[in-house]
């Protein structure tokens, strides 16, 4: 479905272009491929200022966002005139990008490391965009939607500890349910992934044995269970063993109706993944991003917060290359973390607090 | 071998501004080119595999090759450390696996459709062989994903309820029936090998000479007995030759595998836990890689190389030690 979208979109994108190229303004609309884009944007710097309105930035990055990225994009382009090319290539190539200076922007589901910082070759600043859930898909035959689970669980059950779906840690939070003794069959992603990173977060906070033990990061040592590459490749290791459990986006398994579970958050509560409930986790989070935007949100105080969700984030360099690129990517920016949070919540993503936005707001002022 | 020829009147047409010295002078020195150019690439790939490697090879050397570790670490401090022992594992088991399964199917197949097949029945079914060949890997793995693991599934089940409790054997279907695993990698591989291994045994097994064939049967031979002395053994080298060929694109395969093997890096026995290949990690982790971990996969890749390398010159001598046994045999 992604992959549709993704296809309809950059359809959309090269239509458009196609007319703008119609309308005269050749010298920039001739790049439309991202074979060409990739070396352009660095080098064909010069002449950008004297031809009229027809700035072109290049991103490369997380393919979480890009539906949404696509969709601002597109809008942007119709309302100012701005062609943004992305690639959406994975969160670690669009930092790769970024550090080769091959881009104007790098995203990416897990902020900088401090490895990845100290590579770039000048001062970026990280930006929040949206908020996203992750929730855990499950095939358990007879097993009602909307299992109740904790934290502790999740974590024994990616540990390996629990082994079966009977189990007193899942039964205990679901009375009234009988669940068969069939084995949990674990499905993780075996690529590097901003998704990973945010389930690995959530099951850090919530589980001391799963941070001594493996950590959190977008690709860690799994003690257990079956590596599937992509949303796609975990959906379908849960949906051909009987027994499956994997994590997937929230608007993955939306769309392709695989059964998830509520997941018990900080307050106690069991909470099922939406949209407003992984805005609410942001919210509860504030402290924390207020004093690091680029602080894990997950597993965040607050009743009606839903405990897996991470933000996903825009890398830009502090001074740019290109005055008139700055100054245009600066303008969309600001776009994107006001007019753009509209569009959010359709593609099953969650705006940002107005708090955090005003934030982002203040650091994009400060770019050059 | 130039300088034999050109005195010699013909009876070709020849433009008459070149000689023909000329020409063969051209035609000689050209396709040397070519030929060379396959040994350059192949050399130049393997420098550049070493080049990008080559941080890794220092710094885990040849413990890389039995070390089991993958950890990729997120602070500069602690350092990251790599091992491929798992992945050759799952190269080496997956492709045998496919082996053991493909070859006494596609020996079958060549031995029916050359020997014993009626002759309106051997063109259609060769062409069905060939067919499968040609159909895209990444199809085997979205068949291998879609049908296959969900029609092994209630064997898997089976074997890990009720075998796992043999002793020895038991080892084979130890732990929980996973559906992407093991079994299911092997089996793809094992139809993707076959049309390989068939058509061109098929091809070894015609190209026996007819005077053999006869010379079985006019001694007496059954059907079975001319096939199993004189036609296999002067076509036993080339049928090494079509496994082989076989071997080598089961070692490299990566599309059909990633989607089907469960990439967790395993390398215990059970056949029903999910394991990798060489090819599955490069192709699950290249794309986001950097730095160190970049470097460990190229190393990955050497090892790969340097894998496909070996079967190949035991392939070699394997053959031509059997062809120089055998008077009469068809070389490959």
């Amino acid at each position: 479905m992604i992959l549709q979208r993704l296809c309809v979109a950059g359809a959309a994108l090269c239509f458009a272009a196609a007319l703008a190229g119609c309308g005269g303004n050749t010298a920039e609309t001739g790049n439309t491929t991202p074979s060409t884009n990739e070396a352009a944007p660095s080098t064909s710097s010069d002449s950008a200022p004297s031809t009229e309105g027809a700035t072109s930035l290049a991103g490369a990055g997380a393919t979480f966002p890009a539906p949404l990225y696509t969709k601002w994009f597109d809008t942007y382009n119709k309302a100012k005139n701005v062609k943004i090319d992305y690639q959406s290539v994975g969160s670690g190539a669009g930092i790769k990008q970024l550090t080769a200076q091959t881009v104007d922007f790098g995203a990416s589901d897990a902020p900088l490391n401090d490895k990845e910082k100290g590579a770039l070759p000048a001062p970026a600043v990280t930006l929040p965009t949206v908020a996203g859930a992750v929730v855990l898909a499950y095939n358990v035959p007879g097993a009602p939607k909307n299992l109740k689970m904790t934290g502790d669980a999740i974590a024994k059950i990616y540990l390996g500890t629990v082994k079966t779906w009977n189990d007193p840690a899942i039964a205990a939070s679901n009375p009234g349910v009988t669940l068969p003794a069939t084995k949990i069959n674990v499905a993780h992603r075996s690529d590097g992934s901003g998704t990973s990173y945010i389930f690995t977060n959530f099951l850090a906070s919530a589980s001391n044995d799963w941070k001594t033990k493996v950590g959190a990061g977008k690709s860690v040592d799994w003690p257990t269970g079956i590596g599937g590459k992509g949303n796609d490749g975990v959906a379908s290791a849960v949906k051909s063993a009987p027994g499956g459990i994997g994590y997937v986006e929230l608007a993955y398994a939306k769309q392709n109706g695989l059964p998830y579970a509520s997941v018990q958050n900080k307050d106690g509560q069991f909470v099922e993944p939406t949209v407003d409930a992984t805005t609410a986790t942001a919210e509860g989070a504030l402290a924390d991003v207020q004093k690091d935007v680029t602080a894990p949100i997950a597993n965040a105080a607050g009743a009606k917060a839903y405990p897996i969700a991470g933000f996903t984030y825009l890398m830009v360099y502090q001074t740019p290359k290109n005055a008139a690129k700055g100054a245009a990517l600066k303008e969309f920016l600001k776009w994107a973390m006001t007019d753009g949070q509209k569009d959010a919540a359709a593609l099953d993503y969650a705006p940002l607090p107005k708090s955090v936005a005003d934030l982002n707001l203040k650091t994009i002022d400060g770019l050059k | 071998m130039i300088a034999s020829q050109p005195e010699k009147p013909s009876l070709f047409k020849r433009n008459s501004k070149l000689d023909a010295r000329t020409t063969d002078g051209i035609f000689y020195w050209s396709t040397f080119a070519f030929a060379a150019l396959i040994l350059i690439l192949v050399a130049w790939l393997g420098v550049q595999l070493y080049a990008a490697a080559s941080p890794s090879v220092k710094q885990f050397g040849l413990g890389f090759l039995t070390s089991s570790v993958w950890k990729t670490s997120d602070d500069p401090i602690s350092p990251d450390t790599y091992g491929a022992w798992p992945y050759i594992y799952g190269t080496l088991v997956s492709s045998f696996l496919a082996l053991l399964l493909a070859v006494p199917i596609g020996l079958g197949t060549a031995i029916y459709l050359a020997e014993l097949a009626p002759k309106w029945l051997r063109t259609p079914m060769s062409f069905m062989v060939e067919l499968l060949a040609a159909v895209p890997s990444v199809v085997y793995g979205l068949w291998g994903r879609l049908v296959l693991i969900p029609a092994i599934m209630p064997l898997q089940t089976w074997l890990s309820e009720h075998a796992s409790s043999i002793p020895v054997v038991g080892r084979l279907f130890s732990g929980s029936a996973t559906g992407q695993s093991m079994m299911a990698a092997g089996l793809v591989l094992a139809i993707m090998v076959l049309p390989f291994i068939s058509a061109v045994s098929r091809e070894v097994i015609k190209a026996v000479p007819p005077t053999q064939r006869e010379a079985a049967f006019g001694l007496g031979a059954t059907h079975w007995e001319a096939i199993k002395g004189p036609i296999l053994r002067s076509s036993r080298s080339g049928i090494i030759g079509a496994i082989i060929l076989g071997l080598a694109r089961a070692l490299g395969e990566t599309m059909a595998i990633t989607m089907v093997i469960g990439n967790a890096p395993s390398a215990d026995f059970s056949l029903l836990s999910p394991a990798a290949t060489l090819s599955s990690k490069l192709a699950v982790e290249f794309a986001e890689a950097s730095g160190g971990q970049q470097s460990a996969l190229m190393y990955l890749a050497l090892v790969l190389f340097g894998i496909t390398i070996v079967v190949n010159a035991f392939a070699r001598l394997l053959i031509w030690n059997m062809s120089r046994q055998v008077k009469g045999a068809v070389r490959l």
